[in-house]
């Protein structure tokens, strides 16, 4: 269908985790979002972070991305402490609003960002390349001269998403990619993230709050409150809890976390 | 279809730098570019000026020498307001739109987004004023001794000082409204002490004194020697640097403002 580069990166040396976090801890305000989070995200596969709404997952994934001010502990990025400059580049993110702009077309945006990627006259050809796979690779090949103001909410949610592969990134970071879009879509973005991993070796970070899209992921990240519930496979985690889905799985260690809390304020 | 590697999946992207000059001017093109998807906003800023000059042109139809001195100071007042006004609203839209955050979270310089931005309204500053000036030289029969060009270059370096203090201010502005009443807090009391309506030397010297450090007095005055003087005076060559030096300062402030990480 697409010219993917062939398989996974093979190098000599194992290459570190794609995220590693140790300790990590983030502050807003006067409330701290995320509490001594410790967990790594292994390279080439798909990690989910689900949980429900306002429990942190953004301000994990900015603190990934190195746009998160107030981030303390260890928190590893391909090697590099999160925000390295080296990073920016190999580093593809989508915020969960679409941000592309407006009042340029689809491909008009994608050649602006490209340019930033891949700067100067001599990459011309490069550039051209990459937007046009990028444009095919969400699905927008028939809309590239389209305003994206004038487009579709998950249409634009997907230039937003093109924008990030252009740079074919190391890691991709996607902060509720699917949310508002039908059945179709999104069924055929998973299938895109799956290609995506097994074909150009890309890792990726994905939320969501939709506990069905978890089934989806190679490992998940389970959070509440700031805090880390579980970092296991799917697999694992039902057979832990003897749950027959994700979702039910997550209800069962939310109650044994609150039990838990209830219990140290007893004995305390 | 292919399994071969395609070229984008091994070239690493460029890295970082302060300034990049193809980036700087993919930045200046792609603002432009959105501009042009809005015709309506670029015949504002080209013809209020005009339609300005030309009505106060008739205002003071009576006395010619006042229209000499208030539409020479005008050109230079003009695009310093207009270019506050789009600069600070782009850039503000900029900042809501997660489009800055996503361009910072790339290798782009801080300076790359201030230069683009700055080349692109200028720009469009050129073209403003040349109009502006052209209408009022030989339609308006503005009396002046100078020369246009000398007219031009204060006008411009108005344009880029009005584009650096949008772009300082909208870091300031959290939403559309606040940024357009910067307009008045930030630019109304430089207008008032500019020494458009009443010499800067009849103030009070308090106000005189605040006149002294408002790069819009600077502005106004180089248009009044050129108005006056048939060459280059010491004061005029004062005045531009002053105002040059305004507009990179606030510029560099305005590159302060821009950060990767944010709370």
């Amino acid at each position: 269908m697409m010219n993917y580069s062939s398989g996974p990166l093979h190098r000599p040396e194992p290459d570190p985790p794609a995220v590693r976090a140790q300790d990590l801890t983030v502050v807003r305000g006067s409330r701290a979002v995320l509490r001594n989070l410790g967990f790594t995200v292994p390279r080439g596969q798909i990690t989910g972070l689900l949980g429900p709404s306002g429990c942190g997952k953004s301000t994990l994934m900015r603190s990934i991305v190195g746009t998160q001010a107030k981030v303390t502990g260890t928190l590893d990025v391909l090697g590099r402490p999160a925000g390295h400059p080296s990073l920016r580049a190999r580093i593809g993110y989508v915020t969960q609003a679409p941000s592309v702009y407006d009042d340029l077309t689809v491909r008009q945006n994608l050649e602006y960002f490209a340019a930033i990627l891949h700067p100067g006259r001599a990459a011309a050809g490069l550039r051209r390349e990459s937007v046009t796979r990028a444009i095919a690779d969400v699905d927008l090949t028939s809309h590239a001269d389209a305003l994206a103001g004038n487009l579709s909410g998950g249409q634009r949610s997907r230039v937003s998403l093109a924008v990030a592969l252009l740079g074919t990134p190391e890691l991709l970071v996607l902060d509720e990619p699917t949310v508002g879009l039908d059945p179709v879509l999104r069924r055929d973005l998973w299938q895109l993230f799956h290609d995506i991993a097994a074909e150009r070796g890309t890792t990726l970070l994905v939320s969501s709050h939709v506990m069905d899209e978890a089934e989806r992921c190679h490992r998940l990240l389970l959070m509440r409150a700031g805090e880390l519930l579980a970092d296991d496979t799917p697999d694992a985690l039902r057979d832990r809890t003897g749950a027959d889905t994700v979702e039910a799985a997550f209800l069962h260690l939310v109650d044994a976390a609150i039990a838990a809390g209830r219990t140290e304020e007893t004995t305390s | 279809m292919s399994t071969s590697t395609s070229p984008t999946a091994g070239a690493p992207a460029a890295p970082t730098r302060a300034l990049n000059l193809s980036r700087t001017l993919a930045t200046a093109g792609r603002v432009l570019r959105q501009l042009r998807h809005d015709p309506r906003t670029i015949a504002l800023m080209l013809l209020v000026p005009c339609l300005m000059l030309f009505l106060l042109r008739y205002v003071f139809d009576g006395s010619p020498r006042t229209f000499d001195s208030i539409g020479a100071s005008l050109l230079g007042i003009f695009p310093l307001i207009t270019m506050f006004l789009v600069t600070s609203i782009a850039t503000l839209r900029e900042r809501t739109s997660g489009t800055l955050e996503r361009l910072l979270a790339m290798p782009l310089g801080k300076g790359d987004v201030i230069a683009g931005y700055a080349l692109a309204f200028g720009t469009l500053a050129i073209v403003q004023s040349a109009l502006a000036t052209g209408l009022a030289l030989w339609f308006l029969d503005l009396d002046v001794t100078g020369s246009a060009w000398l007219l031009l270059l204060v006008a411009l370096l108005d344009a880029l000082l009005g584009t650096a203090l949008g772009l300082f201010v909208s870091a300031f502005a959290a939403s559309e409204f606040q940024a357009v009443q910067f307009m008045p807090a930030v630019i109304f009391p430089q207008l008032l002490l500019c020494g458009l309506f009443t010499p800067r030397d009849n103030m009070h010297p308090v106000l005189e004194a605040i006149s002294d450090v408002l790069p819009m007095s600077y502005a106004v005055d180089g248009m009044n020697e050129v108005l006056r003087h048939t060459d280059m005076t010491a004061t005029f060559v004062r005045d531009v640097l002053i105002v040059a030096g305004c507009a990179l300062l606030v510029l560099g402030l305005g590159a302060a403002t821009l950060r990767r990480r944010t709370a």
